[in-house]
């Protein structure tokens, strides 16, 4: 009852729970935090605008994103994964989600950022639907924990348009 | 010799008892673990309700060896999301962030697209041959959440053989 390998043994299963107990208290902790983040995102041109051999739409565009989400930063926050979505709908399809920016945010003094990018990935149709097509730009934000429960939500802007003709 | 084989008896009936002990206590310790992960199984719907990373392409976020809970819901898969999926062919999960979806309007099937965080480029080159989007069949679970450096006990189990 008193060998090394019992003593070693009763120690190493109690420091284990107390440490998964920590990191559990730790991000239940995150609740407490109330964020409450800005972002704004203008769209600055059409570069171009292509119907491919393949058939589908393909659109380059230069965009604005600002924002603001230092709220979102406690302590047991790793990092805050960003990205900027295109959303719309198509005759065919009743959702199109096409990441066109994302980034990563290591700490609160990055938060605050604005940037000019040109889509970093391909805005792509399935199929030939964008000629005057209204769609919405999300900027969704994954918080990632250092240790515990990841969260997610979003800020929806609306009221872009594709334009009419191809250039 | 009376004596010596009541010894011996003695002797014999401790070990055995002390024996099965062993056996009946290290048979409850695995079938314990075994009922937790199966009810881990059945709690999260997912095939495997933990998975440990294995690579770098989802870095600084998850680095190789955390742990991460998955779950598994009917809710439809959506750009953000981390998912973990199996490619046909290979057996080895992978754990990488759904950047674009197309989903269809009369059957709900949905058309996604993975890509790592520390990847420069998305999945394509490692789906199957000639595969372009992944299903929802082929999506195992979501992840939730995540422990750090705790998955380090099992790659050093799978990748030294000797301690295996």
């Amino acid at each position: 009852m008193h060998s090394f390998g019992y003593r070693a043994n009763a120690l190493l299963t109690f420091s284990v729970t107390i440490l998964a107990l920590m990191c559990a208290i730790a991000s239940l902790s995150d609740n407490l935090n109330s964020p409450s983040p800005t972002a704004q995102v203008q769209v600055l041109n059409i570069n171009w605008f292509q119907k491919k051999p393949d058939g589908d739409d393909e659109v380059s565009m230069s965009l604005n994103v600002s924002s603001n989400l230092e709220s979102l930063f406690t302590w047991n926050t790793k990092q805050v994964f960003v990205f900027v979505a295109a959303e719309y709908d198509t005759p065919k399809n009743s959702l199109n989600q096409v990441s066109l920016w994302d980034g990563i945010i290591p700490s609160k003094e990055q938060a605050k950022f604005s940037i000019h990018t040109t889509n970093k990935y391909r805005f792509i149709d399935e199929g030939s639907n964008l000629r005057g097509k209204e769609f919405n730009l999300t900027m969704h934000w994954h918080v990632m924990p250092k240790t515990g429960k990841m969260s997610a939500d979003k800020l929806v802007m609306t009221g872009y348009r594709l334009p009419v003709t191809y250039r | 010799m009376g004596w010596i084989g009541e010894q011996v008896d003695s002797l014999k009936s401790m070990q055995i008892r002390q024996v099965l002990t062993q056996a009946v206590s290290l048979g409850m310790i695995v079938t314990s673990a075994l009922i937790i992960w199966k009810g881990l199984m059945c709690l999260t719907g997912s095939e495997s309700p933990v998975v440990v990373v294995l690579s770098g392409s989802m870095e600084p976020g998850f680095k190789r060896g955390d742990i991460l809970f998955l779950h598994m819901s009917k809710d439809p898969i959506r750009a953000g999301e981390i998912v973990v999926f199996n490619v046909d062919g290979r057996e080895i999960p992978i754990v990488h962030r759904v950047i674009k979806v197309h989903e269809r309007k009369d059957t709900g099937e949905v058309d996604v697209l993975t890509k790592g965080d520390n990847n420069f480029g998305d999945d394509r080159l490692l789906y199957a041959h000639g595969q372009l989007w992944l299903q929802r069949h082929h999506i195992m679970g979501r992840a939730v959440g995540f422990l750090p450096y705790v998955g380090w006990v099992t790659i050093i189990m799978t990748e030294k053989p000797i301690i295996k």
